[in-house]
């Protein structure tokens, strides 16, 4: 399979990889294969959604993300906590313990992704005043959601937010304000994510809406976690620094971004396989009366995200002790231009599940497909190293695997030779036959 | 050219709401694989559901039969053995329904299966006779 440029946070430890198929079965793009006894990756179909990491028995599918040291490269450097961070501590009712212990941690200053997000509420609400958009509007925050639409289900694309998410408002907003405040120039300010998952690294990396992000570098709520744990008691009382309200916090867990839409007929979904059939049926157009939808890949939304720290139930319970002391919301658009935060680049179908961009020669493909996957025993076992029987015949079509790789294809062939075996063993030749 | 074409037997149970649906979403996926633009597969996923949930709510189940032509596009042929349709003129009109409360409690029964099968396919012939059974045949063309 043609493997284009793509970079993904979601990696391989090959030393790790026991070759089992775990991840093969998990992996809600049909992107990953064992070959050699390693699992592979399909690049142009993962969506870095984390199923994998999450799966993995052996901790061997990993996700990339920068080195605290990083902050060392900037002369002001800006911490960007998600929403979900403030989910990760025990009897925490004041978010300013956690931007203080951050500013402690060497940071020069906080810009909190809650705050961006109730910007981007307030630009969501502007745009679906617009009466000419196809709805229901789509979320496009979580940027393995996203991706997968992209690959997915092409028709929905026009449904999707064509707005930046809340990472990305922030880093502009927050590198804008830096720059004014001390006068250096933009490579000098480093804008630093603290990420619950990996996803959020390609989409730092690899951006859709716009052509190079202004994130400067992405770290993990779980490395971030234990020194901010030591530093929350060393920081000083009365210092009032968050900006965000409990609208914007709410982002953290599934159905956060809904609510802050402020309308009634919204829908929010998490956890892969309930977006999947989420967007199955809003393809076929199954909804009726609907404004919003929003999706996660994780369970429980952002809090759900591999790289926290805490389990995500427990973490959502915790975001809404936060919230409870938060007012409802503190931020809004200074005007009704939501230009600002609308994407700049369109985000375009990728059609990396055709068979082939010849109609013709993927029928004849389509076809060998289907006699070959006649011919398996349909019992999706995997051992082949794809995730079913039907994932086989597409990859021999696409000539990828053989049919001798299936094992009960093979026993079949052996049982086969086994019986010819025993059948010329018991014909005796002529020369030592009895006359009679 | 019917060389060209793949044909698919599909069986539609009449007593499963929860399966109804499978069919339309077998030959969506498949039409996706084959790289059929975007548009040709919402409208044959639209039109087959409806009429899939319409052979499920009032046919009893039946067969449906698709055939995918890389020339002429998706022909469908629904066939059910139901108790036919007395007015076709009739049905056809939108929020025109004889779904069983049952059914409109699930949330279908809007009257809008066979207006949305004509809105979503490029031909759609209806055949029908009461106590014998209905075959709806629709076409998608591409592009």
């Amino acid at each position: 399979m043609e493997t284009k440029n793509f970079f993904h946070s979601v990696t391989l430890d090959r030393e790790k990889c026991h070759g089992c198929i775990n991840c093969v079965k998990r992996c809600p793009t049909e992107a990953i294969r064992v070959r050699g006894g390693k699992a592979i990756i399909i690049t142009e179909r993962c969506i870095d959604c984390g199923e994998c990491i999450r799966i993995c028995p052996h901790h061997a599918k990993q996700a990339i993300f920068d080195p605290i040291s990083i902050m060392d490269e900037y002369e002001y450097k800006i911490a960007l906590p998600a929403p979900s961070l403030y989910g990760q501590f025990n009897n925490l009712d004041d978010v300013d313990l956690i931007l203080g212990a951050l500013k402690l941690m060497g940071f020069d200053d906080v810009f909190e992704v809650a705050k961006a997000a109730e910007l981007v509420s307030d630009a969501t609400r502007k745009y679906m005043l617009r009466p000419d958009i196809p709805r229901p509007v789509i979320s496009s925050a979580c940027p393995a959601v996203l991706r997968l639409i992209r690959v997915r289900f092409p028709e929905l694309l026009e449904n999707v937010l064509p707005l930046h998410p809340p990472i990305e408002v922030a880093a502009r907003l927050a590198k804008r304000k830096a720059a004014q405040k001390t006068g250096l120039p933009y490579e000098k300010i480093g804008a630093i994510f603290i990420s619950p998952c990996p996803a959020k690294v390609t989409a730092v990396k690899m951006p859709l809406g716009t052509e190079k992000s202004w994130v400067d570098g992405v770290l993990a709520i779980r490395d971030v976690y234990p020194r901010l744990i030591s530093l929350m008691r060393h920081v000083p009382a009365s210092q009032e620094l968050s900006e965000a309200g409990r609208l914007g916090v709410g982002w953290g867990g599934s159905g956060g971004e809904a609510a802050a839409v402020l309308k009634e007929r919204y829908l929010a979904a998490d956890g892969i396989e309930n977006v999947i059939r989420v967007l199955e049926d809003l393809e076929d157009e199954k909804f009726y009366d609907l404004d919003f939808v929003e999706l996660n890949a994780c369970s429980g939304g952002c809090v759900g995200g591999v790289l926290n720290v805490e389990n995500p139930y427990v973490a959502r319970a915790k975001l809404e002790r936060v919230r409870k002391y938060r007012p409802v919301s503190c931020n809004r658009l200074p005007d009704e231009d939501i230009m600002p935060y609308a994407w700049e680049s369109p985000v375009e179908y990728e059609p990396v599940l055709e068979l082939d961009a010849d109609l013709k020669v993927a029928m004849e493909k389509m076809k060998q497909m289907r006699e070959i996957e006649g011919r398996l025993y349909g019992m999706d076992c995997g051992s082949c190293g794809a995730p079913s029987c039907k994932a086989m015949a597409e990859d021999i079509v696409r000539g990828f695997s053989t049919e001798e790789s299936c094992i009960f294809k093979l026993r079949e062939e052996i049982q086969t030779m086994a019986d010819g075996l025993s059948r010329i063993s018991s014909v005796l030749p002529k020369a030592s036959q009895e006359n009679k | 050219m019917a060389n060209d074409t793949i044909k698919l037997e599909l069986e539609v149970p009449g007593d499963d709401f929860t399966r109804a649906g499978e069919a339309s979403s077998t030959v969506k996926g498949m039409l996706k694989k084959l790289g059929f633009s975007p548009n040709v597969v919402r409208k044959v996923a639209i039109a087959m559901y409806e009429g899939e949930i319409n052979m499920v709510i009032h046919g009893g189940g039946g067969q449906i039969t698709v055939e995918i032509s890389p020339e002429s596009g998706v022909s469908m042929s629904l066939v059910d053995h139901g108790p036919g349709i007395p007015n076709i003129e009739l049905a056809m009109q939108e929020g025109w329904s004889t779904a069983p409360d049952s059914v409109r409690n699930l949330g279908f029964g809007a009257g809008m299966g066979l207006p949305n099968m004509k809105k979503y396919s490029d031909e759609m012939e209806i055949l029908s006779e009461v106590g014998v059974g209905t075959t709806v045949n629709m076409k998608v063309h591409l592009a």
